[in-house]
């Protein structure tokens, strides 16, 4: 339902989360879609990639378009389902309002974010969803910087914390897994939030073909946590015991954050970055 | 139509709800808030079936509109001033997707410092968003725009969003008599919203493309065509409205008023026209050579209409609640444009008064005429300026 021949760089994450949501749908549905780097690559005019009925009007709204459409599907008595994706700037920073509003209004829509971690479509400049310490264009490393100065922000807490019936965080890296979450999305009555990381070879400078292999070990490494909440039920996706990597698995591959191998200081950060993702496993208990 | 003595608000609430909206979604304003109040009261009671999207914000209620209006539904919202500034780029965005939404703006002037009261500084600082605007002189008119703004912006050959203008206060908290709506009054008026573009599964479009250099000049292009063709629908919308349900003639984008042999014409829009009605009576009944023509469109701007009545005339006064800071009034910058290269013999001046609040009266309306008349008017005034209430006429010493 997601045509080929888009604009979309190769090892694109976004691209394929896009096409996991529309499996998740089905063809009855209308998406809304946020200005950002899926919009921009799948649209341009007169082609269009979507075989869906879509439409993206600004950066900051495509919750409230959503809402609208969702209101009105059902003063028609029509059963479209309602699909409204967003990048990570367009959902964790400047529309988070929209958003927020959405999910306490209880519209019937499932809401995906693409989370590639900064900007993308703008030249990878910092957003409230960018790791700490990932060197981006407005956040860039330097002799006195490690690059982005604080953490991620936990969305999908802020999310959760608006009690809607449904919450997961997925990983483009694990289809299966991701997929299964938006099904479950899709079917919640009300509204349903799921976030994917989404890596981006050339916003994280790393290789295109390395796109899945990255997106495991942020898994791997505890940096990046699976769960899907129910209500008030969480449920942590495990990661054998086997597989569990130092963060320096995920960060290395990665040019965003060279700046911490080799430098003065660099063995400091990755030990404030462990901790991060030591932390994660252990509060979790995700290990097994 | 039912005759009442009705507060502006609610004459406009029921005016929606005899269109038949399908989603209403709106942000609380001063002074807009009495309009969603009624309407929300409706549906409390079971009297409106609307889908009501209490939205977050103004941006959010336009981007409801938006989506709404994409997947085929009557739209309305209604909002005023700083609410109104928020959804600016929603505005452009709604009329480019061509989305015919209806919206009432509430006049009220924009903060700092912050006013709550009448001006049109508002909806003005929007003209460019392409958006049909109409600005009503009374509530019936208030009211009755309402219902013509869908058949206008629903009309295949128009397709775009419209704004009607009532001012704050004035307008929305008055008390006057109205004939309004009930039932299924204008249902033969106003047939249900079926545009052949929608959101629909059955047949899957994009909205909302990137637009490159090769094709965004003539998606504004076409916009500017419908904006154009928008002039003969308005008039006939007018007048279809009239007969139908037996109001006086509005007279399409301009209204005359003793205007075709004076001398001295004036021009505004709004409730002042009421005020400045009277001013010119009064004049008339002196002797003195004046008329008046009320705007009932600023966009689409009503150039052949305005130059027709204005032929004759030798001074033209625009009085205005705006003003573009760093140049003078919007309106009276804009006709002295459009009347550039026509041979008018008229001299022009601009008068920004009225601004957050400030009452303008028949007497001010006489001053203003007498300057004109006299010859001493400049090109742009502004009226009623208090000298003690200046704040840096301290800073400049006490005056002499
Ligand atoms: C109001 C507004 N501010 C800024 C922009 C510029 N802008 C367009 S896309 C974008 C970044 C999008 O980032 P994200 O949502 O993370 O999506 P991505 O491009 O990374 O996929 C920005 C800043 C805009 N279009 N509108
Ligand atoms: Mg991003």
């Amino acid at each position: 339902m997601l045509a080929p021949g888009h604009n979309a760089c190769p090892g694109c994450g976004a691209t394929l989360i896009a096409r996991y949501a529309l499996k998740a749908t089905g063809p009855d549905v209308v998406v809304t879609l946020p200005t950002g780097c899926l919009e921009v690559t799948t649209s341009p005019y007169p082609n269009s990639s979507w075989r869906v009925p879509w439409i993206h009007s600004l950066f900051e709204n495509s919750a409230a378009v959503a809402s609208g459409v969702e209101a009105a599907l059902k003063a028609q008595g029509r059963d479209e389902k309602v699909l409204a994706m967003g990048g990570d700037g367009g959902t964790v920073d400047i529309g988070m309002q929209a958003i927020s509003g959405m999910l306490e209004r209880g519209q019937d829509v499932t809401y995906v974010c693409y989370d590639n971690e900064a900007y993308m479509n703008t030249g990878v400049q910092r957003s409230g969803s960018t790791p700490l310490d990932a060197s981006t264009t407005t956040s860039p490393s330097g002799s006195c910087s490690f690059g982005n100065p604080v953490k991620k922000k936990d969305m999908p807490a802020i999310v959760a914390a608006h009690g809607i019936p449904y919450v997961a965080t997925a990983n483009v890296a694990y289809p299966k897994d991701c997929i299964g979450k938006m099904e479950a999305a899709v079917e919640t009555e009300g509204p349903a939030y799921v976030q994917v990381l989404s890596p981006c070879p050339p916003g994280w400078s790393m290789e295109d073909s390395r796109m899945v292999e990255v997106g495991k070990l942020a898994v791997q490494t505890g940096l990046w946590v699976n769960f899907e909440k129910r209500g008030d039920g969480v449920v942590y996706t495990k990661v054998p015991e086997r597989q569990v990597r130092p963060v320096e698995d995920y960060l290395k591959p990665q040019g965003r954050f060279k700046h911490l191998f080799g430098g003065e200081g660099g063995e400091e950060e990755l030990a404030r970055i462990q901790a991060v993702a030591d932390r994660n496993l252990e509060n979790h208990d995700i290990v097994r | 139509m039912r005759e009442t003595v009705m507060e502006g608000s609610h004459a406009v609430a029921h005016a929606v709800k005899a269109c038949r909206p399908d989603v209403v979604a709106a942000y609380p304003i001063t002074p807009q808030t009495h309009v969603v109040e009624e309407l929300a009261q409706m549906v409390a009671d079971c009297e409106l079936d609307v889908e009501y999207v209490n939205v977050e914000s103004e941006h959010s209620a336009m981007s409801a509109c938006v989506g709404a209006a994409a997947a085929g539904s009557r739209t309305y919202t209604a909002t005023a001033s700083q609410g109104l500034a928020l959804m600016f780029e929603v505005l452009f965005n709604a009329s480019g997707m061509r989305l015919p939404i209806v919206m009432t703006n509430c006049n009220r002037a924009l903060s700092a410092p912050i006013s709550i009261w009448n001006d049109q500084q508002d909806s003005v600082s929007a003209r460019d968003a392409g958006w049909i605007q109409l600005y009503a002189e009374d509530v019936q008119e208030a009211a009755d725009q309402v219902i013509q703004a869908y058949r206008i912006g629903e009309d295949e050959r128009v397709r775009l969003p419209v704004m009607v203008n009532m001012d704050g206060f004035v307008l929305t908290h008055t008390y006057e008599p109205a004939f309004v709506p009930e039932g299924g009054d204008v249902d033969s008026f106003l047939p249900p919203y079926e545009p052949e573009i929608k959101l629909d599964a059955s047949d899957p479009r994009s909205f909302g493309e990137v637009g490159y250099p090769e094709d965004y000049t003539e998606f504004r292009y076409q916009q500017q065509l419908a904006m154009d063709a928008s002039r003969e629908v308005i008039r006939e919308v007018a007048q279809a409205y009239c007969q139908e349900f037996d109001r006086e003639d509005y007279g399409g984008l301009i209204q005359r008023y003793h205007s075709d042999d004076a001398d001295t014409v004036l021009i505004s829009l709004g409730s002042m026209v009421g005020t400045m009605k009277d001013a010119v009576d009064g004049l008339r009944n002196d002797g003195e050579s004046v008329g008046l023509v009320k705007l009932r469109s600023l966009r689409p701007f009503p150039e052949e209409e305005l130059y027709d009545a204005l032929e004759g005339a030798k001074r033209v006064a625009v009085l205005e609640k705006d003003v573009s800071i760093g140049l003078g009034g919007a309106v009276h910058g804009e006709l002295a444009g459009t009347m550039f290269n026509r041979d008018l013999d008229a001299s022009l001046h601009g008068f920004v008064t009225g601004l957050g609040g400030r009452d303008v009266t028949v007497r001010d309306v006489g001053s203003i005429y007498r300057r004109v008349e006299s010859g001493e008017a400049e090109s742009v005034e502004w009226v009623n300026v208090d000298e003690n209430r200046l704040f840096e006429r301290e800073a400049r010493g006490p005056t002499p």
